[in-house]
C-alpha cells in the first residue's frame, strides 16, 4: 500500500520533471507545443547511446541528456518555433504534430523500433525495506533529485531575476520590450530550458516509462493532462496535477487494471467541464 | 453586371446566392469521379479508401473550417461508427445501407452528448477534451474484447448485398460506387446545410462569438447542432470503412488518424467543403507514392509536408482554388471590380 503511494510519487515527480517544460511552453509562452515528447525522447536516447555504445556513467549521462536536449530545443526555437508564436492555435497543432512525426520516424530509422534498454549502476538497483515500506532506491533518487529540481525551478522563478524578466515578458510582452528586457531572448532561454528538462525527464524515465519510437504520443496525453488539469499559470499547479496523476495512475494499474485508463481520461475530461482553466487556475488569469 | 447601380442588400443577396450555386469544377469533379469506375477499374480499393477519407474530412471541414472549432479526436466518431456498422451486421442484420444508417445515428447521438464538452473553454481545453474522448473510446474498444475483439479486430463482418441487389465484389467495383454515392448525398446535404442561413450563422459564430450572439445568433444551439451533424458524418465513414473492408481494427480509434484527417484537411483548405475531397485525393496519392519509396518511414515526409504548409501558410497553399473558372472566390473578386468600375 505505503509501497503503491511511494511508487507513485516518483512516477508523478517524474510526470512532473517531463511536463514542466510543456507547462512553460503551453501556459506562459501560450504555444500548444504537442511535441514535446520529442525532447524526452531525444533525451532518452542520448542516454541511450552514451550508455551503451560509449558506455559512459549513467550520472554523465543525465547533464548531457539535459545540455543536448536544450541545444536542440533553442535551435528549433530560433529556426522554427519563433515564427508560429503569432499563429492560430491550429497552426501550432500541425506544426507540432508534424515535428511528432518526424522525430519518430528519424528515431526509428537511426536506432531502429525496438524498446531500448538501460542497465543502471549498481547502487540504483533494487530495493531496501524501510520500516515495512518496500522503497526501490531508482525511485528515491528520482523522488530527491525531481524535488531538488522542482524547489530550484520555483525559486528560479520567483526569486531571480531572469524569472521576472521572464513573468513581466509573458504578462505583457510589449510593456517588457519598453522597459528594455529582450524577450526574444527570454523565451528563447526558457524554452531551451523547458525542453532540456524534458530531455532530463526523458533520460531519467528510460528505466521506468520504457523506451520507443512511440514515446512522443504514448505520453503526450499524461504531459497534457498534468497541464491543463494543473493549471498553466504556475509550477505548483502542475506539480500537484503531477503527483495526483502519478499516485492515480499506480494505483489504478495496481488495484483495478481493466479501467486504469478510464478513470484518469473521466477525471480529465471532468476536470477541464467544471474547470476548463485548470484546478489552480489564477484569478484573472490568461 | 446591370446598368443601374444595385443597392447593397440586393449586391449582398447576390453574393449570397452566388455562393450556393453549383460550379463547374464541381460538377467536373463528380463526374472525374464517376469516370473512375471504368477508367481505372484496377484501382478501386484505393478509390474507395480516398472516397472515405474524404468524407470523413469533409465531416471534420463542418466544425473545423464552418465552426471553428479544433479537435484533435475527430476520430472517436469515426471509429464508434465503424465499431457499430461492423458489430451490427455481424449480431443484427448484415445489410450495409441500414447500418449505415445505424452507425450514422449512434454517431451522432454520441456527438450530440460530447457536444456539451467543446461549448467551454479556449482552444487548449477543446483540443484536450476531444482528444480525451477519444483516447477513451480507443481504451473501451480495448478492453471490451467479448464486443468489440479488443485489439484483434473485429472479425466476421459477413456484409450481405446493397439494398440486397448489389454485391460487393471482389475488385471493389460495386464498394466503391456505394461509398461514392454515399459520399456524393452527404456532400450536396452538407452544401445545403452551408449555404443556408443556418450556415451563414455559424460563419458569423467563428469570426466573432460576442458578435455574433449580439446580433441574436445564439453559438450554443448552433454549435451542438453542427457537431452533431459532423459526428454522424464520421460515423457515417467509418461505418463505410468496416462495411468495405468487412473489418474493423482498433487502428480506427488512433491518434494518427484524428491527425491524418487534419492533415488532409489543411492541405485541401478550410471552410469550402471540397477541401477534404481534394485533400484526400492529394493526402492518399502521396501516401501511396511514399510508402512505395520509403516502406517503414513515409511518417517523416508527412511530417515534414505538415510543418512546410505550416511555414508557408495554409491560406497561400489553398488559394489556387480562387483561379478555378467560376469558383465562389474568382467570382466574388470580379464582382467586385465591376462594382467599383460602376462607381
Amino acid at each position: 500500500m505505503l509501497t503503491i503511494l511511494f511508487d507513485g510519487i516518483a512516477y508523478g515527480m517524474l510526470l512532473f520533471v517531463l511536463a514542466c517544460g510543456l507547462s512553460i511552453t503551453l501556459g506562459l509562452m501560450n504555444f500548444v507545443n504537442l511535441a514535446h515528447g520529442a525532447f524526452a525522447m531525444a533525451g532518452g536516447y542520448i542516454t541511450v547511446i552514451m550508455m551503451n555504445r560509449y558506455g559512459l556513467s549513467f550520472y554523465w549521462c543525465l547533464p548531457a541528456a539535459f545540455l543536448v536536449t536544450a541545444l536542440i530545443g533553442v535551435l528549433l526555437e530560433r529556426t522554427l518555433y519563433r515564427r508560429l508564436y503569432k499563429s492560430s492555435h491550429l497552426d501550432q497543432v500541425l506544426f507540432s504534430i508534424g515535428l511528432v512525426f518526424m522525430s519518430i520516424a528519424a528515431v526509428d530509422y537511426f536506432m531502429g523500433g525496438q524498446q531500448q534498454l538501460i542497465s543502471l549502476p549498481p547502487e540504483l538497483r533494487g530495493r531496501f525495506d524501510f520500516f515495512g515500506v518496500g522503497i526501490g532506491r531508482y525511485r528515491l533518487f528520482i523522488i530527491v533529485l525531481c524535488a531538488a529540481l522542482t524547489i530550484a525551478l520555483q525559486l528560479a522563478l520567483t526569486r531571480t531575476r531572469f524569472g521576472s524578466q521572464l513573468r513581466a515578458a509573458v504578462d505583457d510582452g510589449r510593456v517588457a520590450r519598453g522597459l528594455g528586457i529582450n524577450v526574444s531572448v527570454v523565451f528563447a532561454l526558457t524554452f531551451a530550458l523547458g525542453s532540456g528538462l524534458a530531455g532530463l525527464g526523458g533520460a531519467l524515465g528510460t528505466e521506468i516509462l520504457g523506451l520507443d519510437p512511440n514515446f512522443p504520443l504514448k505520453f503526450l496525453i499524461y504531459f497534457m493532462i498534468v497541464v491543463t488539469v494543473g493549471g498553466t499559470s504556475s509550477i505548483t499547479g502542475p506539480f500537484v496535477a503531477a503527483l495526483l496523476l502519478g499516485i492515480a495512475d499506480v494505483a489504478g494499474k495496481y488495484y483495478v487494471p481493466q479501467a486504469g485508463a478510464f478513470i484518469i481520461y473521466g477525471v480529465m475530461i471532468l476536470v477541464l467541464i467544471l474547470r476548463p482553466h485548470g484546478l489552480f487556475a489564477r484569478e484573472g488569469g490568461r | 453586371m446591370s446598368d443601374k447601380p444595385l443597392s447593397a442588400s440586393e449586391t449582398a443577396i447576390g453574393l449570397l446566392k452566388r455562393a450556393g450555386r453549383w460550379q463547374i469544377w464541381e460538377i467536373a469533379l463528380w463526374l472525374i469521379a464517376i469516370a473512375m469506375i471504368f477508367v481505372l477499374p484496377s484501382k478501386m480499393l484505393i478509390l474507395t479508401e480516398i472516397t472515405i477519407l474524404g468524407l470523413f474530412a469533409v465531416s471534420l471541414d463542418l466544425i473545423l473550417g464552418y465552426a471553428g472549432i479544433v479537435s484533435l479526436g475527430h476520430t472517436a466518431f469515426f471509429g464508434l461508427g465503424a465499431y457499430v456498422a461492423g458489430i451490427f451486421a455481424r449480431d443484427y442484420f448484415s445489410e450495409p445501407v441500414t447500418g449505415l444508417l445505424v452507425a450514422g445515428v449512434v454517431s451522432g447521438l454520441f456527438g450530440f452528448a460530447t457536444s456539451f464538452l467543446v461549448l467551454r473553454g479556449s482552444d487548449l481545453t477543446r483540443l484536450m477534451t476531444t482528444f480525451g474522448v477519444a483516447m477513451l473510446l480507443a481504451e473501451l474498444a480495448n478492453q471490451a474484447a467479448w464486443l468489440t475483439g479488443g485489439a484483434d479486430g473485429l472479425s466476421g463482418v459477413t456484409i450481405t448485398p446493397i439494398l440486397g441487389l448489389f454485391e460487393f465484389d471482389l475488385w471493389g467495383r460495386n464498394g466503391y460506387i456505394y461509398a461514392l454515392v454515399v459520399l456524393m448525398v452527404l456532400t450536396f446535404i452538407a452544401r445545403r446545410i452551408v449555404n443556408s442561413p443556418y450556415g451563414l450563422s455559424l460563419k458569423a459564430i467563428k469570426r466573432n462569438p460576442v458578435r455574433a450572439a449580439m446580433l441574436g445568433i445564439s453559438p450554443t444551439r448552433r454549435i451542438v447542432a453542427v457537431y452533431t451533424i459532423a459526428a454522424a458524418y464520421a460515423g457515417i465513414a467509418g461505418a463505410l470503412l468496416a462495411q468495405t473492408t468487412s473489418f474493423v481494427s482498433p487502428d480506427v480509434l488512433a491518434f494518427h488518424r484524428s491527425a491524418d484527417v487534419l492533415l488532409v484537411l489543411v492541405i485541401g483548405g478550410t471552410g469550402y467543403l471540397y477541401g477534404g475531397i481534394f485533400g484526400a485525393i492529394i493526402f492518399t496519392v502521396l501516401r501511396d507514392w511514399l510508402s512505395v519509396i520509403t516502406p517503414q518511414y513515409w511518417m517523416f515526409w508527412i511530417g515534414l509536408i505538415l510543418i512546410i504548409i505550416v511555414m508557408v501558410g495554409p491560406e497561400r497553399i489553398t488559394r489556387w482554388q480562387a483561379f478555378l473558372p467560376g469558383s465562389a472566390r474568382a467570382e466574388r473578386l470580379k464582382a467586385r471590380k465591376a462594382a467599383e468600375d460602376v462607381r
